[in-house]
């Protein structure tokens, strides 16, 4: 269990004071200007060192994202990007960031900006988060005034703007090709990849998109040291991670907790259990929407990190945990994320638009059992001609939810089925 | 040069293309259907999906993936089959079986590789998408069910068309491709969406429900609306154009063609003369080829050949112009002009052709429009110059003459000749511009030559395109955009006055005053016909316009899809029009009316067969020898030095739509000028 004085986040729940005196007083812009000195490569491999994989969901190294900007400016000025387009359904984390410890992330983006050699950085503020940005936008007003962000930020040297943008409510905005033509006035569609935004990004200049926790804790890693970051957790998922567990559990919350922690302690010891106890636990979606299941068979072992999870066939994603307890209708669950989904889906690329309307009508009728059992199977292959056939990753979210039903519940799914019929054939 | 390996077979290609166009080099197809040469790359479809080494362990769009050396692609896998199957059946889910009613049925992309692609049955159980059809004008019909989203309309309206007026609106499967607020598409290119759509969604709307692509015959020929010379692809059904398509030529049209070339057509079925007619009691009354014949030979014979006069038209194949320039040399006439409104054009080659070529836009790095309005006068020519401005890194245009939107950013000098003076004498920053410019481009347009000064404007250009060394071994920037499909031909052959003769201004004076007894109107309906005063009026033609109306005998020709027939394009290519079929009635081939009146009247023509006449063709120019060749145009003094007037320079085509006998004769170009008009209004 993480110990008080390994949190980053100390003001998570905002009884503390989340403008510039309160974030100074914990710790936050503690001799920045120190911090900076160390130099564009140093920092680069301060993160490295630290194993820190990106937070947004995919878990790609963030120092090794940072690494891949250009090692000089050339024609074209660098720009650092931050989503903060947080719609993972479940997840609230960058919420909590920016609502109530904003200077933590004001402080890492000049840090990243400084790394990657990038003068202007550009948050992306999903547009229902109007307090939060409303917060976000003070904290970098305070930055200015107190001469932190601007030229010469924090006395370094180093000339850095900061800039807030409110999306307009689409989740693929938060992909991050989608986010960049979002941010350049276009309608949000993916890009193609390559070329990737480190070579290509922003205005077809180099950027790099980061997720707000990977930001946001980039200065407390470096002041404290990789060493101390990578001691945190197991090997390859070091560090501590902010869990956002809702759902059928006694008390839910957004904790920051060790990566690598074992899913029933999480939910024993911070949600207060799973309603009615732990044997009541039907399923667990342990990062978001977009990852499978699990059953409770494998939630009494799992630990919560990405390697573990990936091993079970689901993903740590956002840590955003969904807790079902036997109450849950589980397929309708399922049937209402693939709403979302062909709801969210923006519609460029073909298995993806005609892909997840036909999953959720299918998975409408399973609910019901109002299907031929082989349809079970005609499901399933749709998920996989969806999968891994598209621009972006929100053909495979929506394929995997169900992948994930199908593998833990397809006797469920089949006894609904035969009920119908049998109903029908009584009838 | 990266070597890949494609199935298993190495090949080099060019570096820089991508994985889709490697594998056409090797010959392996690859089934696409956003992908298209001349737009951007969308990569949506999914269907050109290919195994990739080294790469992720997941099919990859080969549309938009460079080549790498020592790649591996794998294009037959069982995998690569899986997405394709995969893709195909997503595609067909939401789109209507509705084949034995589409227009597209027999040509349709999606029918075509649903063979390839598709399973004979569907697993997909859930009611189709309905989606309402827009309104996109006179020209494209749409059925939007049977879209398959894979934006090629969009690209083409926004990149080549210059129009962003087609755009998506909605999200996922209810993404719509439409106006927003619906209304005609505002270019002059719409038909090509109907070409571009790999489905039913967009077709042509004066052609629905016509004919079946199967039962066209296609005859490959060459258009004569606009003096570009576009290819095209004239398909009939008996008698009957059914449609024009464009046919790939990179040097002229790319793959383009306007809306008045492909739609003007049923233009050729109304007003069309099919028998001759000769005046009697002031009225026109039908009869036969030799009481035609009989009346002219009545009142030409011995009359002095310097009161006959000829003026050609600017539809008219170098055959009948040859013929008739023939004939009036026999008849000792030297009244004779190919230049219906006045162009002061009839120096050596250099000085009337578009020098460069089309395909010469695509290295100019400054363009000057002196009087041209390329938008209206030939917008496929124009979508070339925007295509320049977008990949030329925004190449510097400048124009003198009449502001128009031609779809790309024009810095606007002046409106006429003084303008154009000062930027000779390097008064104007555009001159440094375009003295920096590698490849300067001098279009000049008929709006600053047919005009009474149009010798000294032609002058001025002619020593600015010197000036600029605009005119070299390696690069000849002086164009001149021709509107019409005759002029060319006309001043390659020396259809322009003798020695002594008039001029089309002349005729006309001569014709009011009673000096010319007798003109010859070879389809010449530009004019201004009450001018013709009391002359005796020989009109021969194909459509019942202006001159006919004014004739005293009329001679039925053919059109051009009627005939076979040389043009020469404004480049100075000569290219060969096809028969298509067959002219109405009693209607021939211009040139052996010509060749059979010359009998009449004593004056037999050297000529017997069409390959008699291209064999005359080439010993007047040796241009009309290589055919589909731009010949290069000799250079040397032209224009007339001299004063000009204050007039601005004024478009040379008024009304896209309507600017021949066809088109004006065609019910669609009226729609698409209403529709156009009320659009204007709406703005």
């Amino acid at each position: 269990m993480l110990g008080d004085k390994d949190r980053i986040f100390t003001n998570l729940y905002g009884v503390h004071d989340w403008r510039l005196a309160g974030a100074r007083a914990r710790g936050a812009w503690d001799n920045t200007k120190a911090l900076i000195e160390r130099g564009h490569d140093a920092i680069i491999d301060e993160m490295k060192k630290s194993g820190l994989r990106g937070r947004g969901g995919a878990g790609f190294p963030t120092g090794m994202k940072w690494s891949f900007m250009p090692k000089e400016v050339k024609d074209r000025p660098h720009y650092l990007v931050v989503n903060a387009d947080e719609s993972e359904p479940g997840t609230c984390k960058d919420r909590d960031i920016m609502r109530h410890d904003p200077h933590l992330l004001v402080e890492g983006c000049l840090i990243a900006g400084f790394a990657m050699r990038a003068h202007a950085g550009y948050i992306y503020v999903r547009g229902e988060f109007y307090n939060e940005a409303q917060n976000l936008i003070a904290a970098i007003k305070e930055a200015y005034d107190a001469g932190l962000l601007g030229k010469n930020a924090c006395g370094s040297g180093w000339d850095f703007d900061l800039y807030v943008h409110r999306g307009a409510g689409a989740y693929i905005c938060g992909e991050e090709t989608a986010l960049l033509e979002s941010l350049e006035g276009k309608k949000g569609m993916p890009r193609l990849k390559p070329p990737f935004p480190a070579g290509a990004g922003l205005y077809g200049c180099p950027t790099t998109v980061n997720n707000v926790e990977s930001i946001a804790v980039a200065p407390t890693i470096l002041r404290r040291g990789a060493a101390w970051f990578a001691g945190i957790g197991r090997p390859n998922n070091t560090g501590t991670k902010l869990f956002c567990i809702s759902g059928h559990v006694n008390k839910p919350c957004n904790v920051e907790e060790e990566m690598g922690i074992p899913l029933k302690e999480l939910i024993d010891r911070h949600c207060g259990g799973v309603r009615g106890g732990w044997d009541n636990l039907l399923a667990v979606i342990p990062g978001g929407a977009s990852v499978p299941l699990l059953p409770k068979s494998i939630c009494d072992t799992v630990l919560m990190d990405f390697d573990s999870l990936r091993d079970q066939k689901s993903g740590l994603g956002t840590a955003a945990v969904i807790v079902m307890d036997k109450s849950t209708d589980v397929v309708k669950a399922i049937a209402r994320l693939s709403y979302f989904y062909k709801h969210e889906s923006c519609g460029q690329c073909t298995p993806c638009r005609e892909g997840t309307g036909w999953m959720w009508r299918v998975m409408e009728r399973m609910v019901t059992g109002n299907a031929r059992l082989e349809e079970i199977d005609a499901l399933e292959d749709v998920t996989k001609q969806v999968e891994g056939h598209t621009i972006c990753a929100l053909g495979d979210a929506a394929a995997w939810p169900i992948q994930g039903l199908i593998r833990h519940f397809r006797p469920e799914m089949e006894r609904r089925i035969r009920a119908r019929t049998e109903k029908l054939a009584a009838e | 040069m990266p070597k890949v390996k494609i199935d298993g077979v190495e090949i080099e290609v060019p570096a820089g293309i991508t994985v889709l166009q490697a594998c056409e080099l090797a010959g392996v197809e690859i089934p696409r259907f956003c992908y298209h040469e001349r737009l951007s790359i969308a990569g949506n479809c999914r269907m050109c999906l290919v195994e990739v080494k080294p790469g992720p362990p997941k099919p990859q769009a080969s549309c938009a993936l460079p080549v790498a050396d020592k790649q591996e692609i794998f294009t037959k896998t069982p995998v690569v089959q899986k997405a394709r199957n995969g893709v195909m059946e997503f595609l067909l889910i939401n789109h209507p079986l509705d084949c034995p009613i589409c227009d597209q049925g027999g040509e349709c992309d999606l029918q075509d590789q649903a063979m390839a692609y598709g399973f004979d049955r569907s697993r997909y159980h859930e009611n189709k998408r309905a989606v309402p059809d827009k309104e996109l004008g006179p020209l494209v019909k749409t059925s939007m069910n049977r879209c398959i989203h894979c934006t090629r309309c969009i690209r083409f309206a926004t990149e080549v068309a210059g129009v962003e007026e087609l755009g998506a609106t909605g999200r996922g499967e209810s993404m719509e491709v439409t106006t927003y607020v619906e209304h005609a598409l505002s270019t002059e290119l719409a038909g090509n969406l109907v070409d571009l759509c790999p489905v039913g969604a967009l077709t042509s709307k004066p052609y629905a429900f016509e004919a079946r692509s199967w039962e066209l015959t296609k005859t490959e020929s060459i258009d004569v609306l606009d003096g570009l010379g576009a290819n095209i692809r004239v398909d009939t059904r008996g008698a009957q154009v059914m449609r024009v398509l464009p046919r790939l030529n990179d040097d002229v049209n790319e793959e383009w063609i306007s809306d008045k070339t492909r739609h003007a057509i049923d233009g050729l079925r109304h007003q069309r003369l099919d028998r001759p007619y000769v005046r009697k009691g002031g009225k026109l009354v039908e009869a036969t080829w030799d009481e035609a014949f009989g009346a002219i030979t009545a009142r030409l014979k011995g009359m002095d050949g310097a009161k006959i006069a000829a003026i050609a038209g600017d539809q008219c194949d170098a055959e009948s112009m040859v013929a008739l320039k023939d004939l009036m040399t026999a008849l000792g006439s030297s009244n004779i002009d190919c230049r219906q409104d006045g162009a002061k054009l009839d120096g050596p080659r250099g000085s009337y052709i578009f020098n460069a070529g089309v395909h010469g836009i695509d290295s100019a790095d400054a363009i000057l429009l002196i009087g041209s309005n390329p938008r209206t006068e030939s917008p496929v020519l124009n979508a070339r110059i925007r295509k320049r401005y977008l990949h030329g890194h925004h190449c510097a245009i400048g124009s003198i003459g009449p502001a128009a939107d031609l779809t790309y950013p024009v810095e606007r000098l002046g409106a006429g000749p003084a303008t154009l003076r000062e930027l000779v004498d390097g008064k104007l920053g555009f001159f440094e511009k375009l003295k920096a410019a590698r490849n300067p481009l001098i279009i000049v347009g008929m709006g600053a030559v047919a005009r009474e000064d149009g010798a000294a404007v032609l002058a001025m250009a002619r020593e600015l395109a010197e000036k600029l060394n605009a005119v070299r071994e390696d690069w000849n920037g002086f164009a001149v955009l021709h509107t019409t499909a005759a002029r060319v031909g006309g001043l390659d052959l020396g259809l322009v006055p003798g020695e002594g003769g008039r001029d089309v201004a002349g005729i006309l004076a001569g014709c009011e005053k009673g000096e010319i007894g007798a003109v010859y109107l070879l389809a010449a309906d530009e004019i201004d016909t009450k001018r013709l005063g009391k002359a005796f009026v020989i009109y021969q033609g194909h459509h019942g316009d202006a001159g006919a109306h004014r004739a005293d005998v009329i001679l039925p020709g053919a059109a051009y899809t009627e005939k076979p027939g040389t043009y020469v394009n404004t480049e100075g290519r000569v290219q060969l029009g096809r028969r298509a079929g067959y002219p109405p009635g009693d209607a021939r081939e211009d040139w052996a009316i010509l060749r059979a009146l010359s009998e009449r009247l004593g004056k037999t023509l050297s000529y017997d067969t069409l390959a008699q006449v291209r064999s005359r063709l080439v010993s007047i120019n040796k241009a009309f020898a290589a055919i589909d060749q731009q010949a290069p145009g000799a250079w040397g003094a032209f224009g007339k030095a001299g004063a000009t007037t204050d007039a601005p320079f004024v478009a040379a085509i008024a009304n896209f739509y309507m600017t021949c006998p066809i088109s004006r004769a065609s019910r669609t170009m009226a729609e698409c000028m209403a529709s156009r008009a009320q659009l204007m209004a709406a703005e």
